[in-house]
């Protein structure tokens, strides 16, 4: 390796190379094995966990907590602690997933809402994403806006649905508003704490390698944000599907069509109490699935690639 | 990046360079503003760093010596005086400070994209800088998966990537163990006698000045004053347990302490 190396440098591109031919007082190749030797001592070694642990450890306890509710839940309608009306039995709810199941009509108030949010979501991340990074390196930006934005994301985007309905009418686009209204400040706002947790030493390192302005933002601040900016994705998709729900509960016409947050208020003019519990149950379902689908895995991936994540 | 260009278009004509040496520093002083009024850091430093060759700084805490290699990297600019560099230099920290999303290779890749090299001179310039760092096979390996020893050759690696004329240390040993850092010294030695490259090595560390350096400043304390200058003729390579590295430490050591006990003196 050694001699192939000063060979190569004789005739090296710009001379800088060309060893001094000395080398022979210390033996090189006695350096480099116990260079080896170290290195082999030092590396650490991982292990994906097998299968069966992961089962174990990761699924049994949600699966287990699920059927203590369930239990207690049945339980309770046994014991007539109040009237059926207000209390159906688990398994007239699951009576109800099967009806909409079998009229086809289940996937559609489904889909209505997921596609309805993630839409709105990713609106949300094109306005966010650029929106942090301006707050995040910006120091006017940041003095003016930065705690009007961070003061947004306590604000309930219940509260945006009147305004919208009168600015925008009794649509899909007042949807939106309200979905960026409330996703926007936390996508922004994870990006601007992201960017806050950047490790100075990463920018001087960056510096001192010629990324300065937008290729330092591009090439060291964005991905060294990176799990900061994913917790507020995760953040924001969360606020996005809860400031939907608002809205579907509010705002009812034959024009939006039949989402997750509609069929919870018809089953309230119904005096269905087994469609409520089916929408409650569905919205919580769809929020917990694509956290544990899109969300979860992209962040464990990421934790992962760094060395930040144990397990 | 105007500093990059000027390089590469300095690069072809390098025996016509304006600047003889890789570094001059000439009577900077460096102040910074706190509570308790203006501090000055550094007193009045003029230094020059040769081609090709290999300089310590010594010092204890609080010469400065830090603040010294930020100004000379064009990281923080002196309060008064000069500083000249051939080319923007490279610069290597305590700890790796190795971008953690990329892996080991893709550091160094980094480095060669920033300096403008073409897309499809980088993998190949990467594993050569990474045979020369004696790890061949670490070129898909994240950081976290690289030992302490490892992530510093790499970071080395990348920084020699920029080519520069003048390599930056900041006690990049200063965390390792003892032996990994043993060999980490001959390590260093052989790579700056292949590449010929200047370097200005910062340490608090005597053994490790002496044994790594052609020439040794040793740095006064509050304000960083330089104190003394030794040129090493000791031979490379050498070992840090050489009769002659022990006893130049030991004038060097004595020296240090004796600038030291006049801080207890007021």
């Amino acid at each position: 390796m050694g001699s192939t190396e000063t060979t190569a440098s004789a005739t090296g591109e710009d001379g800088r190379r060309s060893a001094p031919e000395r080398d022979g007082r210390r033996d090189t190749h006695d350096l480099a094995g116990l260079e080896a030797g170290l290195d082999a001592l030092d590396t650490v070694q991982t292990r994906r966990a097998p299968l069966r642990e992961t089962l174990v450890q990761k699924v049994l306890p949600p699966v287990t907590a699920v059927l203590l509710v369930l239990v207690v839940w049945q339980v309770l309608v046994w014991a007539e602690v109040t009237d059926s009306y207000k209390l159906p039995s688990p398994g007239a709810v699951w009576q109800e997933v099967e009806n909409a199941w079998l009229q086809g009509t289940l996937v559609d108030y489904i889909w209505t809402s997921v596609s309805r949010g993630m839409f709105g979501f990713l609106l949300a991340l094109l306005i966010g994403t650029p929106l942090g990074l301006v707050v995040a390196r910006v120091r006017f930006v940041r003095a003016a806006i930065g705690p009007v934005l961070s003061g947004l994301q306590s604000l309930p985007s219940v509260a945006w649905v009147p305004p919208a309905v009168i600015w925008l009418g009794l649509n899909d686009k007042m949807m939106y508003a309200v979905i960026l209204l409330g996703a926007v400040p936390s996508i922004a706002n994870g990006l601007v704490s992201g960017v806050d947790q950047v490790p100075p030493l990463f920018l001087r390192a960056g510096r001192t390698l010629g990324a300065t302005g937008l290729r330092g933002t591009w090439h060291i601040v964005m991905p060294a944000a990176l799990p900061g900016y994913l917790a507020g994705l995760k953040q924001g998709w969360a606020f996005s599907w809860r400031s939907l729900m608002a809205a579907e509960i509010i705002a009812q016409s034959p024009d939006l069509g039949m989402g997750l947050g509609q069929l919870l208020e018809a089953g309230r003019t119904n005096s269905s109490m087994s469609q409520v519990f089916l929408a409650i149950l569905l919205i919580l379902v769809v929020g917990i699935a694509i956290d544990l689908l899109i969300f979860s895995p992209l962040e464990r991936w990421v934790l992962r690639s760094r060395g930040l994540l144990v397990k | 990046m105007a500093a990059t260009l000027a390089k590469e278009a300095g690069s072809a004509t390098r025996a016509a360079d304006a600047l003889d040496v890789a570094a001059r520093v000439e009577h900077v002083s460096k102040s910074f503003t706190t509570p308790a009024g203006q501090q000055l850091v550094l007193d009045d430093i003029t230094l020059d760093v040769n081609q090709g060759e290999f300089v310590t700084l010594l010092g204890a805490s609080g010469c400065g010596k830090s603040t010294l290699l930020n100004l000379v990297a064009g990281l923080d600019r002196p309060s008064a005086g000069s500083i000249g560099t051939d080319g923007r230099p490279a610069l290597m920290f305590q700890e790796h400070a190795l971008f953690p999303w990329l892996t080991a290779g893709r550091n160094i890749e980094l480095a060669l994209r920033l300096r403008g090299l073409p897309k499809a001179e980088r993998r190949p310039r990467a594993e050569e800088l990474l045979e020369l760092v004696r790890l061949r096979g670490a070129y898909g390996k994240r950081v976290h998966e690289l030992s302490g020893g490892m992530r510093q050759r790499v970071a080395l690696a990348r920084a020699l990537a920029q080519d520069s004329k003048l390599l930056l240390m900041d006690e990049p040993f200063a965390a390792l163990d003892a032996i990994t850092r043993d060999v980490l010294h001959d390590e260093l030695t052989r790579i700056w006698r292949e590449t010929r490259v200047s370097v200005l090595f910062v340490t608090h560390n005597v053994r490790e000045a002496v044994r790594l350096a052609q020439r040794v400043v040793l740095l006064s304390s509050r304000p960083g004053r330089v104190a003394r200058e030794w040129t090493v003729d000791i031979e490379q390579p050498r070992r840090i347990e050489d009769a002659a590295v022990a006893e130049l430490s030991a004038e060097i050591t004595e020296e240090l302490r004796g600038e030291i006990r006049r801080h207890g003196q007021h």
